[in-house]
């Protein structure tokens, strides 16, 4: 038995917000992998569950007219890797969607709820934040627009309002055409795994130069980041292999890793720059480059 | 706590339960209907031993609310048999590769199985293992588990293959 | 007649396991059911001054709470072993119900009983409990001589043993001047068994009696120690093992049982299920013995090993369990598997700790014995210039070999066998050239392990196992024993076993899998790879004595002609002329007017032989440097475990025993905090290997007949788990010139190991 408050399966996105508000003990819960798991910790004990899972105005991917992708927030981890607009525009997202935990995890969690969950590791973020993802959440005071850089504001913690559902991640076209990205995901195992390490890196090649560069990490600081710092410095170099070491140069001066049990501080510099290494050497190959070429 | 009817598919008969909001899927089929194929090792969705298809998905039941299966069609290995009681080909190849040792984490690897010989395509030995990697065991190494999906895999496949007009 | 050893018989539980007809001790329970959860310690070495349950018992289904200050004072023995009459040899009754005075994080302080799961849950959590602290004892070398955790050992020493043989170390040293010396040590580190059915049990009483229906590999020892920490006499406790979940040791112990059996007691009989979660089983049942061993060792420059000189160092964690048994038994390992030429020193100590609780797990101490002594031969190889298969022919144990201390004999030798076969299927000698001398950053080594296991504890401890066999009338056998089946397939193997001496058709022997201690002959459990040859000699001999009865009977019928019992009949014994189907015979011999007699026959094998074991692991592994990750490319394992009564099962034993091993080596380790807090005590922080971090399982034997085994077979349940982790470490060794010394190879330890062999510079890019 989870130790709930009530469990209330919300019919649409205003009803959800409706009970969202009208309960100061309410909390929404859609695939509810990491929710209840927390509950079962005894965190949330006796909330007033809100579930929009299954709700069909916020699942599945679609091709706006002017291009860009929007994905329902509800929709899970599979479908959004086995998705056909995924797979042909962005498919470094899909593939990341594929990192996230097992085949039954990928069968319910959603890209929304990993989000929403704020953790550091979450394996869509730093995908979403170097497509320049913008959310959109509904609330009781209407709709708001927040990129998704700005979306996490601590450990665990985001913008997302108590009554909030955050409805649809958007991408836009200017983001993905003629890009191309790769995401690693560092574990000591091969699955269900949280990563101890996640990098993604996004490139767009002009004459064999990096004419637009950019990375994002997780678990390299208390949120998912963006390395500005590091995109400034390798823009505009040539996409070959000496601009990798550099990469990875730049990067150890750039992120804050911290040392925990998992791992240390030293360690996680060191495999970030590695990573970071591999993940632009399959984005640039993907864009056509050749980064052993004179 | 407050309770709520469920209506649901289990085995192919319909169901109509009045349970209480918080209650697991996993404690439903375990606890109400007798269901005891469907395991629990660690609550958490890490081992995979709850895992039960939910509309033709694997899903870990000691995650999913009973509530959220309303309308749905959920299968465990006690509605794998035919009414003969003859074995479902995969049950038949989980024994005859001898994938099956404690028996602890079978019946959820078999439910897997069913999905991934349902999708009706063929997949490599790593392929295979990625898509049982949300399962564990700790009797076999999953050697004669992936031997006995490979070869159910293969007969379906054959089957299809063989009813192509 | 078809020969029944050696088939492939599909398992005899396969069906009910594929089909949820198996059935486990959480889905016997009856409907009005209570349910326990239990208090948990949340200071690693401490003492209970207070325990107030106001709170608790407002929780809505709470039934009654029961705290250390109200279970009796005794003290109980948990170990699977079968008791002792000698005091000396007498496992330590250290265990209390529960206890005043906290000795590991997580120790059982208090248990509450609720009419719901939930409700027990809640419950447990709202007790407040005070606590007096101690700083905690995470080593056995800091707990040696520090604050006491049990009066009856002062200095938290259990035991000290020693092997000396031939002359001492500072001797041999002297008496070689040319030789050379290693000094080094090896770490060794907490694993628990992840049987994927948690630890359980449930209780309820039947008028006087007690019934526990646990998850358990010992049930007849159960019993003893239900009797024992309860203070009740073994005939009014019954002990039921239905299917379990897997086990390798971690249920060779009393876990729950004895407090399940007391917390019946206290609701008038009442079932009580005591369900521990994953992460209780994880930290608060039982672990493997994490091991420290300090090496010397003296080595001609020609490769013979001259002397060597071991202390290894044993944490028992809070409770005895099996205590110093398991180190014993590694120094035993130690000594075997080579021969010191000169002598050999060896001291091992088992030192209470503030950690979890040591106790049985797959091949008892040798997986430790083995990182030690196979680590070591590849240090001194490389140094040498010698191939570490060289090293290992020329230093090993040999055919003919008896331990001098308890006369186990290694009787069937199949150890150069399996060496060679491994050698061949790997390609060793091409390998171990091609990967010498290897630049950049992704490289690849072969590294081999070899091993020594013994069968069964005799002379040890005691061995005995009893079995009954029964004719129905149908012509068909029930089999009664109890050796228990808890995924090994001894269900299996016995149904051959009976098939082949009795001449039926395997389905026609009924084996009783569920052991009830009503009914089921003593047999002390499936621990120490003993069932196969102990049970199976008893199982072999009762079937013996039945066959003897059923010809007795059928010749009082035929007249006075030499019978025997093939293919599910009497048959003359030279012609092979089948004379009475065995279901004729039966319904005779039980309804007849003349003479009806039931027959049936029970033996007890207090068996007094041993006999050795052993084989090789080869793995084959590619190293990415900069990114510090082992993949294993291939892992072989070769057995010498004699005739094998049943391949496939065989096989596959072997295949969970490599992924255990692989995990051993690679990524499992139960961290704990400077608190003595468990840190990582769950499936996803604990890394069992999933599906994706496993190659394909290689599997390979030889098969000697071993003349002590009841079929000629010897050990192979547990020798799998030992040689994978010493070989893929001795791979990495070949791939990168870099020795790790202490398991796992995490990734953070080979990238500590890597900068300092200058493979990774910190802050530049890797060579």
């Amino acid at each position: 038995m989870f130790d709930v408050g009530s469990f209330y399966r919300a019919q649409s996105v205003e009803d959800a917000v409706r009970a969202l508000a009208a309960d100061p003990c309410a909390l929404p819960v859609c695939g509810g992998t990491d929710l209840w798991v927390r509950n079962r910790e005894g965190r949330d004990s006796g909330a007033s569950y809100v579930s929009i899972q299954g709700l069909p105005e916020i699942t599945g991917v679609r091709l706006d007219p002017d291009g860009d992708i929007v994905i329902g927030a509800a929709t899970c981890f599979r479908d959004v890797a086995e998705d056909p607009i995924v797979q042909k525009f962005i498919p470094m997202l899909g593939e990341a969607a594929e990192e996230v935990g097992s085949p039954q995890i990928r069968n319910v969690a959603t890209i929304g709820g990993n989000l929403c969950n704020g953790a550091t590791s979450a394996d869509s973020a730093p995908s979403l934040l170097i497509l320049n993802a913008l959310l959109v959440l509904k609330g009781s005071g209407g709709e708001r627009r927040i990129p998704v850089e700005e979306f996490h504001t601590g450990p665990g913690r985001t913008c997302r309002l108590r009554e909030e559902i955050l409805c649809e991640i958007r991408i836009p076209r200017s983001a993905y055409q003629n890009r191309h990205g790769a995401y690693i995901k560092y574990g000591k195992r091969n699955a269900m795994e949280i990563a101890t390490l996640g990098c993604a890196a996004l490139v767009h090649l002009k004459e064999q130069k990096l004419a637009e560069v950019r990375i994002a990490y997780g678990v390299a600081a208390p949120t998912p980041v963006r390395c500005g710092k590091t995109e400034e410095i390798l823009t505009g170099l040539p996409a070959h292999r000496e601009t990798l070491e550099r990469a990875a140069q730049c990067i150890r001066g750039e992120i804050t890793p911290r040392s925990s049990w998992r791992a240390s501080r030293e360690f996680r510099l060191h495999i970030a720059g590695e990573m970071l290494k591999r993940a632009l050497a399959e984005a640039i190959r993907r864009a056509g480059g050749h980064i052993d070429e004179a | 706590m407050k309770h709520s009817t469920l209506n649901m598919w289990v085995n192919g008969r319909a169901v109509s339960l009045a349970v209480p909001e918080g209650e697991i899927l996993l404690d439903t089929l375990r606890e109400r209907l007798g269901l005891t194929s469907v395991k629990r090792g660690c609550e958490v969705g890490e081992c995979g031993a709850c895992t039960v298809l939910i509309d033709g998905r694997a899903v870990n039941s000691c995650l999913y609310p009973a509530l959220t299966a309303e309308g749905k069609h959920i299968l465990t290995v006690e509605g794998l048999q035919q009414p003969n009681g003859e074995l479902h080909p995969i049950q038949q190849a989980f024994v005859e590769e001898a994938a099956v040792q404690c028996g602890f984490c079978t019946p959820g690897f078999i439910l897997t199985a069913v999905e991934i010989v349902g999708t009706g395509k063929r997949y490599s030995r790593e392929e295979l293992r990625k898509l049982i990697s949300g399962h564990l065991c700790r009797c076999t190494g999953y050697e004669n588990i992936l031997n006995a999906i490979e070869r159910a895999m293969n007969e379906s496949l054959e089957q299809r293959e063989g009813e192509q007009p | 007649m078809r020969m029944r050893i050696g088939e492939s018989l599909i398992r005899v539980d396969a069906h009910a396991k594929v089909t949820g007809q198996a059935k486990f001790t959480g889905d016997l329970l009856p409907r009005d059911c209570l349910y326990a959860a239990i208090v948990h310690a949340d200071c690693a070495n401490g003492r209970v001054l207070s325990i107030d349950g106001s709170a608790a018992e407002k929780v809505p289904g709470f039934v009654q709470l029961v705290t250390s200050f109200d279970v009796p004072d005794t003290r109980f023995p948990t170990a699977g072993h079968p008791w002792s009459v000698e005091k000396a040899h007498q496992d330590i009754a250290d265990r209390p119900l529960l206890t005043k005075r906290v000795r590991l994080y997580g120790d059982y302080v208090a248990a509450v009983i609720g009419e719901t799961r939930l409700a027990a849950k809640k419950a447990a959590a709202l007790v407040k409990v005070e606590y007096e602290t101690y700083p905690p004892l995470l080593t056995a070398r800091e707990a040696l001589g520090a604050t006491p955790l049990h009066e009856e050992f002062p200095d938290n020493l259990i035991a000290h043993s020693r092997i000396r043989l031939g002359m001492s170390y500072d001797e041999a040293k002297a008496s070689e001047p040319e030789a050379l010396e290693f000094v080094k040590r090896y770490d060794t580190q907490i694993v628990q068994h992840c049987h994927l059915e948690p630890a359980q049990s449930l209780a309820y009483m039947e008028g006087e009696r007690i019934v526990v229906v646990s998850s358990t590999q010992i049930p007849h020892i159960i019993r003893r120690i239900v009797s024992q920490a309860l203070d009740m006499p073994m005939g009014r406790i019954r002990v039921i093992k239905p299917c379990i979940g897997g086990g390798f040791g971690n249920k060779q112990d009393a876990l729950v049982e004895p407090l399940a059996a007391y917390l019946t007691t206290r609701v008038g009989g009442r079932p009580v299920f005591l369900e521990l979660s994953r992460e209780e089983t994880f930290t608060d049942t039982r672990v493997r013995h994490p091991m420290s061993f300090d090496v010397k060792a003296l080595v001609r420059r020609d490769g013979t090993l001259l002397a060597r000189k071991v202390e290894g160092w044993s944490a028992q964690g809070g409770y005895a369990s099996h205590g110093h048994s398991v180190v014993a038994n590694s120094a035993s390992a130690i000594k075997q598997l080579y021969r010191d030429a000169l002598g050999l020193e060896c001291d091992v100590r088992t030192v209470y700790t503030t950690t979890p609780v040591a106790g049985a797990m797959r091949a008892y101490g040798i997986p430790q014995a083995d990182f030690l002594t196979e680590s070591l031969s590849d240090d001194i190889a490389l140094v040498l210039g010698m191939d570490p298969i060289e090293f290992r022919m020329k230093n090993k144990v040999e055919a003919g070999y008896v331990d001098p201390h308890s006369g186990i004999t290694f009787h069937s030798y199949g150890l150069e066998a399996c060496i060679e076969k491994g050698r061949a299927a790997f390609d060793w000698d091409k390998k171990r050239i091609a990967y010498s001398n290897q630049q950049g950053p992704i490289r690849r080594g072969v590294g081999m392990a070899m091993f020594i296991y013994k069968t069964g504890v005799h002379p040890i401890s005691l061995e005995t196992a009893g079995a009954r066999v029964t004719l129905n009338q149908d012509g068909s056998v029930m089999v009664q024993m109890g050796a228990t089946e808890i995924g090994q397939g001894a269900d299996t193997v016995f149904t051959q076993m009976a098939a082949q001496v009795l001449g039926i058709s395997p389905h026609k022997v009924h084996l009783v899998s569920t052991q009830d201690t009503d009914i089921a002959p003593y047999d002390s459990g499936a621990y120490a790879s003993r069932q196969t040859y102990v049970s199976g000699g008893a199982l072999k001999r009762a079937c013996e004595m039945l066959k003897e009865k059923i010809i007795g009977y059928a010749r009082e019928i035929l007249g006075d002609v030499a019978l025997d019992l093939r293919d599910d009949g009497v048959v003359e014994a030279d012609t092979g002329v089948r004379k009475l189907t065995l279901e004729e015979l039966a319904l005779e011999a039980q309804y007849s007017l003349r003479r009806s007699e039931h027959l049936t026959a029970e033996y007890t094998n207090n068996c007094k032989d041993n006999t050795f074991s052993s084989g090789v692991g080869f793995v084959e592994v590619e190293v990415d440097i900069p990114l510090c990750k082992v993949k294993v490319l291939r892992i072989l394992n070769v057995h010498d475990s004699g005739v094998l009564i049943n391949p496939q099962l065989a096989a596959a034993q072997v295949h969970g025993g490599m992924s255990m091993g692989m995990g051993y080596g690679l990524s499992e380790e139960l961290l704990l905090d400077q608190s003595g807090r468990p840190l990582n005590g769950n499936l996803l922080d604990y890394k069992l290997p999933t599906a994706m971090d496993h190659p394909d399982l290689e599997t390979d034997f030889v098969e000697l007949v071993d003349p002590t085994g009841p079929f000629g077979n010897k050990a192979l349940g547990e020798p799998p788990a030992i040689p994978p982790a010493p070989a893929i470490r001795n791979a990495v060794l070949h791939a990168t010139g870099v020795a790790v010394d202490s398991l796992p190879l995490s990734p953070q330890k080979l990238y500590e190991h890597f900068v300092r062999a200058g493979l990774i510079r910190e802050g530049e890019e890797h060579v």
